[in-house]
């Protein structure tokens, strides 16, 4: 560890194995794949808003099999549908919440100093990269990247262009990625504790990416399965999904057939589900830091708290098929799945019921993190309460498939998570750097996000009451779609400003790594959790000396002390 | 088509078993709005009433009230309900408790990309044979003509007749990818998946026009998969089947 400051460039940053720097590598790559991904649902908005008319000025930069004229073809509509879906879940968001907050903050938090498998932790970085890579370029295979929504249901996906093998590679890299990076995560958490820093003395955020962790090593397995079972049967002319007698175009396919089109979505959906509180953990997790940090005052149920989250990652295992009722299960299954989804609901109103009483009695500081953190809070409630009528199997008949659906899960995943992860930015942004990044410009990127989220995503519940059908090239051929059509204009203006409001947000970023005000202490934001007690930045190696953990990690405004903040590792 | 029926809201509900659902979502809906705004007042009460002061401290004590309990209590209390008084009865009805066939138009609906095949076994109730080997582009669903059950059955592509006031299973399939048959005023919504054949079952209260979505992406076609239903008097049923019939012995 002493001989990092002989390291070349490419050691120290590219194929480093310290936990910092790969969590900076998996944060970059993980914020330029969501601007990525968000650039292909701002080319769809066009379409959506403006059906078959060209885009002027970008749209002619686009090749004849994509935008001939720039008017999109339905089959490049379907190819950016799929790949924003998988880009901003397994490209997006979890490299960030995941891969990049928790390869950065776990060991420090918990005062180690690095990850327990350094190089397991870079060989995960590198799966994710190749990931990228393969998604990437399955954009230019012919007949373009996979078409088949990200869910890839076969027959459709068993029988799709080139760019669905790709998909498939790109996702069995994706998997194996997050299954190094969870089973070194769990290792770090049970062994690496520093002295005196019991479990219930973790910080909230660990807690959150220790359940996180279980549900990656143990969720995704059966999607890696179902991925591989998908390319035999593309490649190899096995046929695990298709069954007999199918007739395509009038033609019928020549395979063996016997299989079965749901087993596919029973793999799917066993990852999916689970794969949202893999998306929501870590968003909690950081939020409660920011909460607790700015409220000065210690979190309302710590113990609750932890258990609710316990309890949530249990149950996020027997509630995927409620994203199947509509395939014709039997009233026993479906009655089954919507118990445990009513279920799963109560710990997450306790946690959000916890969030919000910690605020009482508080005083609160205003700071930017704080804006996106207490954002957080009412989309999370919005995202919860509109699973409600979607979990109900009886309200879910007319809401199934429709855009109450994209509403629903994009409130908890884009003003939700996303919200809470440029919060956790923000807040954390002076440890990594040494400065702090613009407060006004802060404050400016997070009402213009905050206003436009809401913008993109409110009326998809208008549509969706009127029925509107997810997926639709050309929404305006049913009459009830044509009938809400501007609520469509009005949600691609909120989008594209949207777009521009992140301009703010990557100027910003960039500008304060010279230019922002450099902090004064370690602890700018006096905290009490251990990644403050490390110089700033942290050298390879975190922490100057072993730390020792005394108390809990929210002991904010003690009674008995001047200052409003007691850290873990003060003994006095 | 009328198509000023449809808005900001719930497409007309046409069907028998509509009101249930439309019922439940209203509920589901109320409950919800007056949970959020609840939550949110008391949230913006919250931040307004501790923002940081100079000369005030944040209390080391939390908070000690049993409202957030019996919030919390009577929340899951609401969500049993929602689930055992409305939910699962609606589901039972509208997926287990089926009709008699005797008393029922009893079609076979056949999806494939990108056009619903509508079949009909005619008076004799019964349908003919059909085998993928004699799928043809005149005959979609490969009807085995020769059959004498299938004499008097008609096929139709995306124009989906049926007589109001009487109950309609639907044998769902299809032949290809997985598409899924909504029609969203009655309330119907079943994906159609090969390899299975999923019993659906409504019965209109109303005449009229309407339309048949796909909801499930089933390809480049996805957006054109329109049928339409028309709801009919038994008078005017009864006449289309006979122009049907005429027109398959041309």
């Amino acid at each position: 560890m002493s001989h990092s400051e002989h390291q070349s460039f490419w050691q120290k940053y590219i194929f480093s194995v310290d936990h910092k720097v790969i969590g900076c590598q998996y944060a970059l790559t993980g914020l330029v794949f969501l601007f990525f991904g968000f650039c292909l649902m701002m080319l769809m908005r066009w379409q959506l808003a403006f059906p078959g008319e060209p885009l002027p000025v970008i749209g002619g930069l686009f090749s004849d099999t994509t935008m001939p004229g720039g008017v999109m073809l339905p089959e490049f509509y379907n190819s950016l549908g799929a790949m924003h879906g998988t880009i901003m879940v397994f490209l997006g968001v979890v490299p960030l919440a995941v891969g990049g907050f928790g390869n950065y903050l776990v060991p420090l938090q918990i005062g180690a100093p690095d990850m327990a498998f350094p190089k397991l932790n870079a060989a995960s970085y590198w799966c994710y990269f190749v990931g990228g890579v393969v998604m990437f370029a399955s954009f230019f295979v012919p007949g373009g990247a996979a078409n088949s929504g990200w869910t890839s249901y076969p027959p459709l996906s068993d029988i799709a262009t080139m760019g669905q093998t790709f998909w498939l590679f790109g996702m069995v890299a994706l998997i194996t990625s997050s299954l190094l990076g969870s089973v070194n995560f769990i290792v770090t958490i049970v062994h690496l504790r520093a002295r005196g820093l019991s479990f219930f003395r973790l910080p909230f955020f660990v807690w959150a990416q220790f359940v996180t962790s279980f549900l990656l090593l143990l969720a995704f397995p059966p999607l890696e399965v179902a991925g591989v079972l998908q390319l035999m049967d593309r490649l190899a002319g096995s046929s695990f999904f298709l069954p007999s007698g199918l007739v395509i175009s009038g033609t019928p396919l020549g395979v063996s057939g016997g299989g079965s089109p749901l087993l596919w979505q029973h793999l799917f959906w066993f990852l999916a589900h689970p794969e949202v509180y893999v998306l929501i953990l870590p968003a909690i997790g950081i939020v409660t830091e920011i909460i607790v940090n700015n409220t000065r005052k210690p979190l309302y149920g710590y113990k609750t708290m932890v258990y609710s989250v316990l309890f949530l990652g249990f149950m996020s295992f027997v509630v995927w098929a409620h994203h199947m009722f509509m395939t014709g299960m039997g009233t026993t299954m479906s009655n089954f799945f919507q118990a445990t989804t009513m279920i799963i609901s109560i710990p997450s109103v306790v946690i959000l019921t916890v969030l919000i009483l910690t605020l009482w009695g508080g005083s609160i500081r205003f700071t930017v993190p704080m804006h996106f953190a207490l954002a957080f809070l009412p989309m999370f409630a919005i995202g919860g309460l509109t699973g409600l009528p979607l979990g109900l199997t009886a309200s879910d008949i007319p809401l199934h498939d429709t855009y109450y659906v994209i509403g629903h899960f994009h409130y908890v995943v884009a003003p939700g998570t996303l919200l809470a992860l440029f919060g956790g930015v923000y807040y954390w942004y002076p440890k990594v750097t040494g400065r702090m990044m613009n407060e006004k410009l802060g404050k400016i990127h997070f009402w213009g996000s905050f206003l436009c989220l809401n913008g993109i995503f409110m009326p998809m519940f208008i549509q969706g009451l009127a029925g509107v059908s997810r997926r639709l090239y050309m929404p305006t051929v049913y009459a009830h779609a044509e009938a809400v059509q501007g609520t469509n204009v009005f949600m691609s203006y909120s989008a594209w400003i949207l777009g521009l409001v992140q301009l703010i947000f990557i100027f910003n970023f960039f500008r304060s790594l010279k230019k922002g005000k450099k902090v004064e202490s370690d602890n700018p934001w006096q905290a009490t959790t251990l990644e403050w007690a490390t110089p700033t930045p942290p050298p390879h190696g975190n922490f100057l000396q072993e730390p020792e953990v005394y108390r809990g990690p929210y002991e904010y405004s003690p009674p008995g002390r001047t200052e409003d903040f007691w850290p873990q590792n003060e003994e006095k | 088509m009328n198509s000023s029926i449809y808005g900001w809201h719930l497409p007309p509900n046409v069907s028998a078993h509509g009101a249930a659902i439309d019922q439940l979502i209203h509920v589901v809906h109320w409950f919800m709005i007056a949970l959020f705004i609840g939550w949110g007042i008391f949230l913006l009460y919250t931040l307004i009433r501790f923002r940081e002061r100079p000369g005030r401290t944040a209390s080391y004590e939390s908070a000690k009230s049993k409202l957030p309990k019996l919030v919390e209590i009577s929340v899951v209390l609401f969500e049993v309900f929602l689930l055992i008084g409305l939910s699962i009865p609606i589901w039972s009805k509208v997926k287990n408790e089926f009709p008699p066939a005797a008393d029922s138009l009893v079609v076979r609906v056949v999806a494939q990309q990108f056009v619903w095949n509508i079949h009909y076994p005619g008076p004799d109730r019964l349908f003919g044979k059909s085998d993928p080997s004699l799928i043809s582009d005149s005959n979609a669903l490969g009807i085995d003509w020769n059959d004498p059950n299938a004499k008097d059955d008609i096929a139709s592509i995306n124009q989906f007749h049926f007589p109001v006031n009487k109950p309609v299973i639907v044998y769902l399939s299809s032949k290809d990818v997985i598409h899924s048959f909504a029609i969203p005023v009655l309330r119907v919504k079943q994906d159609a998946i090969p390899g299975m054949r999923i019993p659906v079952w409504f019965e209109a209260v109303q005449t009229g026009q309407f339309e048949i979505a796909c909801a499930q992406l089933c390809g480049v076609g996805h957006t054109l998969m329109k049928g339409y239903v028309s709801i009919d008097t038994p008078e005017e049923f009864e006449n289309w089947v006979k122009e049907q019939e005429a027109a398959k012995n041309l």
